[in-house]
């Protein structure tokens, strides 16, 4: 009736993960009580999780994002606290099974569900405005690629109170993940979060090329867009193209464990190599996805706090081009030590060590942004200063091992560990907290606190320094990554220094915490009335704060790269039409969430056998995309004049702030910055 | 580059206001078909590492009859045929002729899935089913890829002849005839790779 | 609701001519392909390098026949993206083929 799903599945015997179950089903349990309590769940459900509004859609994701990176970060103390202690003869806290769950846990919630969700959910707030359209191409698949990626996020979360999580990393390599090794469902949770979650990927990077390809404003050229589109551009060419490689080789894997299959077993004309080939075909292009939107978001932070054009714009794209396709040919510097010959090695290597140039290129055009610019230092542009300085660090370290000799040495060891912790964190992380702290003010209306978002970024700078720098060291003396406990003394001083550097970063993450609270408490005073934050230069900044469900009541017209910076040097921004149209909107529709729902009981059901649910659930979402097919009036209009209501009410509250106000074309400042 | 704002806003406006939906479907649904083919490529690709992994079982030649493959290739290169005079029924806003065409279509897609549905049954009562060897996981794989998806296709197939009958040829139900036509071209596309890599290539 | 054909979209253009002729090419092909396995004639590299050809010139044949794959300019991004498709399709297929065979010589 249940599979194999017993009450045997409660994890009563490790105490640490009762108590966080406990905790996170108390949680859970609270926020429900106070949604109740406030009578919210007619808002809550009308205006969110029944929305197609790629603007709330990108809220839910972020939201998503800063839950999980909670998650995985508690999964880091935990790491950083078991090595700081199990030095010598101790073992620690943390018995070896539980340590290779944390570790396999930590990596994938990190860039599954924390980073992929966060740079999906900037993208899908920013792009649709950055391009002067009105929505995505897809609203509908919008909201089903963010319920299939919080269904995939929700089975990670169960392996914690249900069964246990994969002890094999976020990598998963057979012979360890076939059935004969992992017999229990730890791999098989593992496996169908990643293929649900990379299903609502593949979705997104359709929907998000057909809207950039095909839904720009008139006289936006390619080469007239901002530079954090074709970042999202060329994030989303690396998707569609990677994910269906994970997507065969996880259900080669699939096969293998349930229907006794040999791709990748030990015998039986299988190949454990295969496996890792295909994975990497995928994993490198993801780390690929993850970077290049910080990497935008950094060009158009830079530019707007120096108030210059970005510099170099065309050698900022071609580079940005070169990474997306090199990105495709460098796979194997991952498994330069399985054994291929010297001639595969070295051409790989080399490959490897090109990307290292176009990369460099975007520095320089940073650099030179800011040379001669008029400086404003906000929190995003100390994110990006962080990110520039430490960025380098890591990418040199790259360098290093991508050539194979090197890599023979330091594979697997902390110092590979550091090098993509140092890429990942001051790179991918810095940009989407840059992100985070500047599309805040005009997805939610007001800005964030200065003060505390300071301090978030002093806290986890040092705590990356402190925490990762000691790994470079640690991987040149020989510590090999995943260790639940050593015997070499030498290492622990440097282990306590990584672990000081963990509580600086969750100093860090609690500023960030109090940033929001202090935020919404002050929000009347920060409010952004006119829409444009921080003296923008792109399009986004045009619409109001938040924007209205439309984004443009007139789509606008282009004429230049930094569209909105040029309609203030012409004077024509804020010019209202002598006439307003209908407009036309997708409707809510509770389909999506319906979807999500029973694909994580799809995936629950595999999990654990319980085939019965597995082929209801199934139907049910055929029978729901069918639904949606056969429904005719998913859109509904608004009409002109109160598109028009809208506009005056918006214009009354931006000319509101000075006398200078938007109403006679000037550009407006937001209020006083700190500096 | 000055222009005048005003009149390009008033000619160009009016297309921008309303976003030409059919168009970006067909485009959608053709990058679709491209991760599709990367799929495919991924499989591709093991079945050419594990193409002699025979484990002590059988090869390739033991086992596939090329007669029979060459009689599901006719089967879905005509259906492949007859699901274009749909489309040109579909032009012509025959509802009639869309649904006969249709009909045919699947009958002939059926015919191709009975087929291979055969072929796995009888191999799989020999005791050369996937789990045989490395070579027939990944044959059987590669090849129950393509069929999932054809099958998937006749399903589609059902629900649009449905959706004809019933709303007749609206504007969406044309945009979805014309993208399950791209979708059981490119099925058939693919399907002259397997036959030529798995079939051909394995007799040999 | 609208009920006239719909025009554009870059993959519905198509006559009886072209499907007609898409049909008797496409028969061919195949023909020679199963043809060439099947009577044993010719030495295997040209076996293979005839199958594999017939494969190629086939698989154009549907796109242009039946897919309506041609440079007009609705299609442009639809044929960008197609060789785009192909050439990471060479990459990975290609790439995974030569590694493959460098560690099946060292490793097995």
């Amino acid at each position: 009736m249940l599979g194999r799903l017993s009450l045997s599945a409660i994890p009563f015997q490790y105490p640490i993960t009762m108590a966080a179950v406990g905790g996170s089903v108390l949680l859970g349990i609270a926020i429900l009580a106070l949604i109740t309590y406030y009578g919210k769940w007619t808002y809550l459900w009308k205006e969110w999780l029944t929305s197609v509004d790629h603007k709330k859609i990108g809220i839910m994701y972020i939201i998503l994002a800063l839950v999980m990176l909670l998650r995985g970060f508690s999964d880091a103390i935990l790491m950083r606290s078991q090595q700081a202690i199990a030095a010598g003869t101790s073992q620690g806290i943390l018995p070896p099974d539980h340590f290779n769950q944390i570790f396999s846990a930590h990596g994938t919630i990190m860039i599954i569900f924390m980073a992929m969700p966060f740079l999906v959910g900037l993208m899908n707030i920013t792009v649709p405005q950055q391009i002067g359209a009105r929505d995505v191409a897809f609203p509908f698949m919008n909201s089903v690629s963010l319920w299939l990626t919080t269904a995939g996020a929700l089975l990670v979360m169960v392996s914690l109170g249900l069964g246990e999580f994969s002890k094999a990393g976020w990598s998963g390599y057979p012979p360890l993940t076939e059935l004969k090794y992992s017999p229990g469902t730890g791999t098989d949770y593992w496996i169908w979060a990643l293929q649900i979650a990379g299903i609502g990927s593949l979705m997104t990077s359709i929907n998000f090329l057909v809207t950039i390809i095909k839904m720009r404003a008139p006289g936006m050229s390619l080469m007239r867009m901002p530079i954090f589109v074709w970042t999202a551009l060329t994030t989303i060419l690396l998707m569609l193209f990677a994910f269906p490689v994970l997507t065969a080789a996880l259900a080669m894997l699939t096969l293998d464990r349930c229907l006794g299959m040999h791709f990748f077993t030990n015998g039986l004309g299988g190949n454990m190599m295969m496996y890792v080939n295909l994975f990497w075909m995928w994993g490198h292009p993801e780390v690929y996805i993850v970077i290049l939107p910080a990497f935008g978001i950094f060009s158009e932070v830079v530019a707007t706090f120096s108030g210059k054009r970005l510099f170099g714009y065309t050698s900022m794209v071609c580079a940005t081009a070169a990474i997306m396709v090199l990105s495709f040919t460098v796979w194997l510097h991952h498994f330069f030590t399985m054994g291929a010959g010297p001639d595969v090695n070295i051409v790989f290597g080399i490959s490897t060590m090109m990307i290292a140039v176009p990369t460099g290129v975007k520095v320089f055009n940073w650099l030179f942004t800011m040379y001669r610019g008029r400086i404003r230092f906000t929190t995003p542009m100390y994110w990006t200063l962080g990110f520039i300085v430490t960025f380098v660090i890591g990418g040199m370290t790259g360098v290093l091992l991508a050539s194979p000799p090197a890599d023979y040495v330091l594979h697997n060891s902390l110092f590979l560990i550091a090098h993509f912790h140092n890429m990942l964190i001051p790179g991918a992380l810095f940009g989407f907290f840059a992100g985070y702290t500047y599309w805040f003010p005009k997805a939610i209306g007001f800005r964030l606190n200065e003060e505390w978002g300071k301090r978030a970024f002093w806290c986890w700078i040092i705590g990356f320094y402190l925490a990762f720098m000691p790994l470079y060291v640690l991987g040149f003396m020989g510590m090999p990554r995943r260790m639940d406990h050593y015997a070499n003394t030498a290492w622990h001083p440097y282990l306590l220094v990584a672990a000081a550097g963990v509580v600086v970063i969750l100093l860090g993450i609690l500023s960030q915490i109090v940033q929001l609270l202090v935020s919404i408490r002050d929000r009347h005073t920060a409010r952004d009335l006119t829409g444009d934050s921080w003296d923008g230069r792109t399009l986004e900044w045009a619409t109001s704060s938040p924007p209205a469900v439309y984004n443009f009541a007139r789509i606008p017209v282009v004429h230049d790269i930094d569209a909105f910076a040029d309609m203030k040097e012409k004077g024509i921004t804020y010019q209202r039409p002598d006439r307003y149209h209908d407009i036309h909107m997708p409707k809510n529709t509770a389909k999506g969430l319906i979807i999500g729902a029973l694909t994580f009981l799809f995936g629950f059901a595999m999990i654990w056998y319980i085939w019965w649910l597995a082929i209801a659930a199934a139907l049910g979402i055929l029978s729901t995309v069918i639904a949606r097919a056969a429904d005719d009036e998913t859109e509904y209009t608004i009409p002109a004049a109160e598109v028009e209501r809208i506009e005056n009410q918006r214009f009354r509250r931006a000319a509101s702030t000075s006398s200078n106000g938007p109403s006679n074309g000037a550009a407006p400042r937001g209020p006083l910055l700190q500096v | 580059m000055t222009t005048d704002a005003s009149s390009i806003d008033s000619v160009r406006t009016g297309e921008i206001e309303h976003p030409d939906t059919v168009a970006n479907q067909v485009f959608g649904f053709w990058l679709y078909l491209m991760s599709d083919l990367v799929l495919f490529a991924a499989i591709f690709a093991t079945f050419a590492v594990l193409r002699h992994n025979y484990a002590g079982g059988p090869m390739g030649k033991d086992l596939f009859h090329l007669p029979y493959v060459f009689g599901e290739t006719m089967f879905l290169l005509f259906s492949s045929v007859s699901y274009g005079l749909v489309a040109l029924a579909m032009r012509q806003g025959n509802k009639a002729l869309v649904l006969r065409w249709l009909v045919v279509t699947f009958l002939l897609g059926l015919g191709f899935i009975s087929l291979e549905v055969n072929e796995f049954y009888h191999l799989i009562l020999d005791g050369n089913g996937p789990g045989r060897s490395g070579f027939l996981s990944a044959f059987f794989t590669l090849v129950g890829t393509h069929g999932t998806h054809v099958t998937f296709g006749l399903m589609w197939m059902a629900v649009m002849m449905g959706q004809v009958i019933t709303k007749g040829l609206t504007t969406p139900v044309q945009s979805r005839l014309l993208r399950l036509s791209m979708f059981w071209h490119f099925l058939d596309i693919v399907w002259i790779g397997v036959f030529t890599v798995v079939y051909l290539m394995g007799v040999m | 609701m609208n009920h006239a054909p719909i025009t554009g979209a870059g993959a519905s253009s198509g006559s009886y001519k072209s499907y007609a002729a898409g049909f008797i090419l496409s028969i061919v092909l195949t023909v020679i392909s199963f043809g060439l396995v099947m009577s044993r004639v010719l030495p295997r590299p040209a076996v293979l390098f005839g199958i594999f050809g017939a494969a190629v010139v086939q698989m154009l044949v549907h796109l242009h026949y039946f897919l309506h794959l041609d440079s007009s300019s609705e299609n442009r991004w639809n044929v960008a993206a197609l060789i785009f498709t192909v050439l990471i399709m060479v990459i990975f297929v290609g790439g995974s083929i030569w590694i493959m065979y460098s560690l099946y010589y060292r490793m097995m």
